[in-house]
C-alpha cells in the first residue's frame, strides 16, 4: 500500500469509528481535553499498525488501541492515581437527586429524565476504572464477550467477572443516590 | 444447578452469552429461584437503563480535523513515525521517477506535497469512480468541440476550453458537469484505446501562476494537475503514466 491509499482505506475502515473511540477515551480518562489528546494519539498509533489489520471488526481493533492509548497517557499524567480517587467536583450535586417525582408527566418527566441521566453517568463515572471499561464496552458500544476480552486483553471469564461485579456496584452507587447516602459522604 | 453456580452467571444470563448446557441449566434454576430471578429482573432494568440513558460521548468536530489532518500522509505525525531509511528510499525512488519522466517526455515534473490539493484529489477519483460506475459516463456526448463547449454555458459559470484530441490517439466522447470542490465543474471525457481519461477543467484560484504538472495516484488511479491560463485541470485515468503525459502535451499544443 502507497502511503496515500493507505490514509485513503484508514479513512474509510477506522475514521467511522472516531464516535466510539472518543467515547471510550471520554468514559475512562474522564476528561473530554484528556479524550481529545488520547484519541489523537491513538488514531497515529493504530495508522502505523493499519499494515498489520487484518479483518473486518475495526472497531473492536481500534477501542483495543484507544484503551492502551488511555492506561498509558494516565499513567503518564496522572502518577499514582491509577486507583482513581472518587472526584468530588465531577460528581458534585449527586447528594441531592431524588427519584420522588419521576411518574410526573409533562415537562417535569423530562427533568426526571435528565436527572436519571445525571445520576446514571455519575454512578458510571464512580466506577473503579476495570469494572467501567467493561460496563462502558457491553452496555454503550453494545460489544460481545469475545470482543470486550479482545479490547481489553481478558479472558472471557474475567468479562463475566467483572460485569457481574461491576452491576452490582452500579446498583448500589443507583441506591445511594436515590437515599441521598454515600460513602464517604 | 447450585444456586451459588448460577448467581455467578446470571450476568451473562441476562446477556445473552451462555450457550449449551450451561444457558438451560441457568434459566431451569432462574425459573425455580425467586431470588435469582428477581435478580435477573433488576439486571436487566439496569443493563436497558444504562443503554438507553448513559451518555454516548460524540467526538467533537474539531477532535475529527485534527485526526484527519494527523493521519494525511506524509503529515508532521506520519514523518515523524517512519523511519530515515523509508524516508530515503521514498526520496529516492521519487527522485528517479521524476528524473526517468522529465527526461522521456521533456517535461519538468514535481511530486507532489501533501496539501489541500489532496482533498480535492480525493474528491477528483470518487467523481472519476462515480462515472466509470454509472450507465451514463457523459451528459452530452459528441465528439465535436463545438457542440461540447457550448453545452457548458449556463451549467457552469465558465467556459472551460475544449478540443477534440482524435488525431493524438485521445478521442473526445463528450461532456458531463460534476460537483467537486463545493461547485459544479465541467468534465471532459476522451478515451485511450479501451481506457477513459476524465479531464476536470475548474478557474484556478485568483493570481495562482502557470503551474507545471503534478503527479499523484490515488486507488490505482493516475491524476496529473497543472494551470495554464487562469485554469486549473485534473487529468485522471487508470492509463500509464506516458499516456497522461501525452495526453497532456497534446492538449497544451491545441492552446
Amino acid at each position: 500500500m502507497t502511503e496515500q491509499t493507505k490514509a485513503g482505506r484508514f479513512r474509510e475502515v477506522v475514521l467511522v469509528h472516531l464516535d466510539a473511540a472518543y467515547n471510550l477515551a471520554r468514559w475512562l480518562s474522564r476528561s473530554d481535553t484528556d479524550a481529545e489528546d488520547i484519541v489523537q494519539d491513538a488514531c497515529l498509533r493504530a495508522l502505523r499498525s493499519f499494515d498489520g489489520f487484518r479483518g473486518d471488526s475495526a472497531r473492536p481493533w481500534l477501542l483495543a488501541i484507544v484503551r492502551n492509548a488511555t492506561y498509558d497517557w494516565l499513567r503518564q499524567n496522572r502518577k499514582g492515581a491509577q486507583e482513581e480517587p472518587y472526584d468530588e467536583e465531577f460528581h458534585g450535586g449527586l447528594d441531592t437527586v431524588s427519584f420522588a417525582a419521576a411518574d410526573t408527566p409533562g415537562p417535569e418527566a423530562k427533568l426526571e429524565r435528565a436527572e436519571l441521566r445525571r445520576q446514571i453517568d455519575d454512578a458510571l463515572a464512580r466506577l473503579p476504572v476495570a469494572f467501567r471499561e467493561v460496563v462502558v464496552l457491553r452496555d454503550i458500544e453494545d460489544l460481545s464477550y469475545r470482543e470486550i476480552a479482545d479490547v481489553a486483553q481478558i479472558p472471557i471469564g474475567t468479562v463475566m467477572s467483572r460485569l457481574a461485579r461491576g452491576r452490582r456496584l452500579l446498583m448500589t452507587y443507583l441506591a445511594q443516590s436515590k437515599s441521598g447516602v454515600r460513602d464517604g459522604a | 444447578m447450585e444456586h451459588e453456580e448460577a448467581r455467578e452467571l446470571l450476568t451473562a444470563h441476562v446477556d445473552g452469552e451462555l450457550r449449551g448446557r450451561e444457558a438451560l441449566d441457568v434459566a431451569r434454576h432462574v425459573e425455580g429461584c425467586a431470588e435469582c430471578a428477581v435478580e435477573s429482573a433488576s439486571l436487566v432494568a439496569l443493563r436497558r437503563t444504562v443503554e438507553s440513558t448513559a451518555t454516548r460521548f460524540r467526538a467533537p468536530a474539531a477532535l475529527e480535523h485534527r485526526v484527519r489532518a494527523a493521519v494525511a500522509p506524509s503529515s508532521p505525525g506520519e514523518a515523524a513515525a517512519s523511519s530515515a531509511a523509508t524516508r530515503w528510499r521514498r526520496l529516492a525512488a521519487a527522485s528517479a521517477f521524476a528524473t526517468v519522466v522529465a527526461v522521456a517526455w521533456g517535461i519538468g515534473l514535481v511530486l507532489e506535497r501533501p496539501s489541500a490539493n489532496d482533498l480535492l484529489a480525493e474528491e477528483i477519483v470518487s467523481s472519476h469512480v462515480r462515472s466509470l460506475l454509472s450507465y451514463r459516463t457523459v451528459d452530452v456526448a459528441s465528439s465535436d468541440q463545438h457542440t461540447v463547449k457550448p453545452w457548458f454555458s449556463g451549467k457552469v459559470d465558465y467556459s472551460p476550453p475544449v478540443h477534440d484530441l482524435t488525431a493524438d490517439g485521445f478521442p473526445l466522447e463528450g461532456g458531463r458537469v460534476d460537483y467537486v470542490d463545493h461547485r459544479p465543474v465541467a468534465a471532459l471525457v476522451y478515451r485511450r484505446n479501451q481506457h477513459t481519461v476524465n479531464l476536470y477543467v475548474l478557474p484556478a484560484l485568483a493570481g495562482s501562476e502557470e503551474a507545471a504538472p503534478v503527479a499523484v495516484s490515488r486507488q490505482g488511479f493516475h491524476l496529473l494537475r497543472w494551470v495554464h491560463r487562469g485554469m486549473t485541470y485534473w487529468a485522471i485515468s487508470d492509463v500509464e503514466w506516458p499516456d497522461l503525459t501525452l495526453f497532456r502535451a497534446a492538449l497544451l499544443a491545441r492552446e
